[in-house]
């Protein structure tokens, strides 16, 4: 919360800064130029107005009713991320980081993406921005969300496709890293999770935090109490941080994070890193990782390129070690499924990512009373991913 | 815990060159690359060419301060099969051969996977003199460093272009062996330049610090370990054998190969300066 986390970027054992030294004196250096911004009453206007007029915030907490009927036990409220503009929450770091990244004199962003969501906001920025922006993509995510990426070619950005290791979000994290490392002094890496070293994790979680207070006034306003559950994906967890953060405090709100369990946690093959994995450093920060005996990193697997990491956020694996968060896996069938309901009941089509989410608030509400809410973190749209749903479901589009 | 009191072998290395008017080559290899029995041969023969120190690289899955060649040799090391445990059993059995100094250069993870006091021990007992934990800045290596003192290991630090006046104070007091200076913000991978606040960077070095001062990160021609010899007590150098290595993998000459690149990046080394 407020005392979290310390001087260090040090939540109890996880974060801190494990980084290349020539990253250090950067690092300080945005954490001081971030706490500056957030100080100033300019900048932060400027911030709201960007996120009412041009995100579109606040996002709706919609009562799904037919998903209710549908599952028949506890209500079931959506966050409505998928409304931003973009088509999920990653909008919400992303003017944030670039407006601090202007206000740094930086004039060129990179950044990493998995599905494509969070290069898609940050090439968005970048050209309302007036900023230089290239975007790392594993190869393999480059395949399979072909559409996004041709969006951020049309928005002015260069997508350089990663050809090392597992091909995906890793992947493209660690080449982002080479690239800041490199320019370090004209450059700001807006990284898109809540991870990575300190102060990303604070500042990623703090520019989405803003999901969690829209939620809890609006749950105020529509039940007259808090709601129940919260349920949000996990890769990183930068729109699950953001959701839960305004009600760490509030005990009896439950808040389970959904990883991605992929052909199911047996098999080896998900990306499950609270479930299955051990703690280790990563990408400048202590959490849970999937890894084999010898601390080499192993790939992780999900039907969803924005899960597809093998670790999660520092702040994430605290409160799990707390036990104030709860993780639970969903494969990709049953995402596939969750996908599948929400469209076909509600009319509303979920990325990937989401319907995890989704999957796993339908198996809870039916064993919940109607009494109860449940909020989901509806974190994107699932434009993006038709095409791999129709592959996965066998059958042919184009 | 007692501090050792013979000086360490790397310690007594530089002060040995110093004495001598010469810099120390310390030569890097990926440890498995191509295979450990090969790194071991390359080693030797690496020493016997004029390389002071060796530097051997413990191969991790996300080596993100790594170029590509260093990258393509972390990955076929690791699809040999070299671990943590195999790269300090072939240290040991090197050490039988050799009294050069030896340092790992590796990656956090692998080190706490293995544990920290367990990582320290092994090391030492294998014989490893010194490492270098390239994610691991002052400000969090603090548990390890009190094992690798403990076992009697050098914890080498790192300073680089971006490391601010105070930084650079309390890594040159915390950095054990020698203080390696990073050339240039970037990743590891030969350059055509050397950087051309390289100088006034070692000079700034100079003037809080006593101990040796080897200089890596884009070195990898004979005439530019010339010109950092000028400045530095040490050059290191690592992608330009590394590069050679994946090249030659395979060939009859390979060993000899690496040897004459070796013999010839210490000769301007050699001559007093």
């Amino acid at each position: 919360m407020t005392t979290l986390p310390d001087a260090h970027g040090r939540f109890g054992r996880f974060g801190g800064r494990f980084v290349p030294e020539t990253l250090m004196a950067p690092l300080h250096e945005l954490e001081r130029a971030y706490r500056a911004a957030r100080r100033d009453p300019t900048w932060e206007r400027r911030l709201a107005g960007l996120l009412a007029d041009y995100a579109g915030r606040p996002t709706p907490l919609y009562f799904a009713r037919r998903l209710t009927e549908h599952c028949g036990g506890a209500r079931i409220y959506l966050k409505r991320e998928d409304l931003c503009h973009t088509g999920a929450h990653k909008i919400n770091n992303v003017l944030g980081q670039a407006l601090l990244a202007s206000r740094m004199k930086k004039r060129r962003v990179i950044a990493e993406t998995g599905a494509g969501q969070h290069g898609v906001a940050t090439a968005t920025a970048a050209a309302l921005l007036g900023l230089e922006c290239e975007v790392y993509m594993g190869a393999e995510d480059v395949e399979r969300q072909a559409l996004n990426v041709f969006r951020m070619r049309l928005l002015g950005a260069r997508v350089i496709p990663v050809e090392t290791g597992s091909r995906t979000l890793k992947d493209a994290i660690n080449e982002a890293l080479r690239d800041w490392v490199t320019n370090v002094r004209t450059t700001h890496y807006l990284l898109g999770s809540a991870l990575g070293p300190h102060p990303y994790p604070v500042m990623v979680r703090d520019f989405h935090a803003v999901i969690g207070r829209e939620t809890w006034r609006q749950a105020q306003r529509t039940l007259g109490r808090l709601p129940d559950v919260l349920v949000a994906c996990v890769g990183g967890g930068s729109n699950a941080i953001g959701l839960f953060h305004a009600f760490i405090r509030d005990r009896r709100v439950r808040l389970i994070g959904v990883e991605p369990g992929g052909e199911g946690i047996a098999t080896g093959r998900h990306g499950a890193s609270m479930t299955a994995g051990r703690i280790g450093v990563l990408h400048g920060c202590m959490s849970y990782l999937l890894q084999n005996d010898d601390g080499q990193i192993t790939a992780a697997h999900s039907i969803s390129a924005g899960l597809d990491y093998p670790g999660v956020g520092p702040e994430h694996a605290y409160y799990r070690d707390a036990g104030r968060f709860e993780f639970v896996s969903i494969t990709d069938e049953e995402a596939l499924e969750g996908f599948q309901a929400l469209t076909r009941v509600e009319g509303i089509m979920p990325a990937l990512e989401s319907a995890h989410a989704v999957a796993h608030a339908m198996r809870l509400a039916k064993t919940l009373p109607r009494s109860k809410a449940i909020v989901v973190g509806l974190s994107g749209r699932g434009d993006k991913d038709v095409y791999v749903v129709a592959k996965a479901l066998g059958q042919e589009v184009r | 815990m007692t501090a050792p009191v013979t000086k360490s072998r790397l310690a007594a290395t530089f002060a040995e060159l110093r004495a001598r008017g010469e810099r120390a080559l310390v030569a890097y290899l990926t440890a498995g690359d191509p295979s450990l029995a090969a790194t071991q041969r390359l080693v030797l023969e690496a020493v016997a060419r004029g390389a002071d120190v060796i530097e051997l690289g413990v191969p991790f899955s996300d080596p993100i301060a790594d170029g590509p060649v260093i990258q393509r040799a972390a990955m076929r090391a690791l699809e040999r099969g070299t671990s943590v445990a195999r790269v300090l059993e072939t240290v040991a059995t090197l050490r039988a051969e050799t009294a050069v100094p030896l340092v790992l250069f590796t990656y956090y993870n692998p080190v706490l996977a293995f544990g920290l006091k367990a990582f320290a021990r092994t090391a030492a007992d294998a014989g490893v003199d010194g490492v270098i934990v390239v994610d691991l800045p002052p400000e969090e290596a603090g548990p390890f460093a009190a094992e690798a003192e403990a076992a009697g290991l050098d914890l080498v630090h790192l300073v680089a272009p971006t490391s601010t006046p105070p930084r650079v104070r309390v890594i040159a007091h915390r950095s054990r062996g020698f203080v390696y200076v990073v050339s240039r913000t970037g990743i590891t991978g030969e350059r055509w330049e050397l950087p051309p606040d390289l100088e006034a960077q070692i000079r700034a070095l100079r003037r809080v610090t006593t101990k040796p001062v080897c200089v890596g990160f884009g070195i990898g021609h004979p005439d530019q370990v010339a010109a950092v010899g000028r400045l530095a007590d040490g050059v290191i150098v690592g992608s330009a054998i590394v590069r050679l290595i994946e090249e030659r993998a395979g060939s009859p000459s390979l060993v000899k190969d690496v040897g004459e690149f070796i013999a010839a990046l210490k000769a301007p080394l050699r001559v007093r300066v």
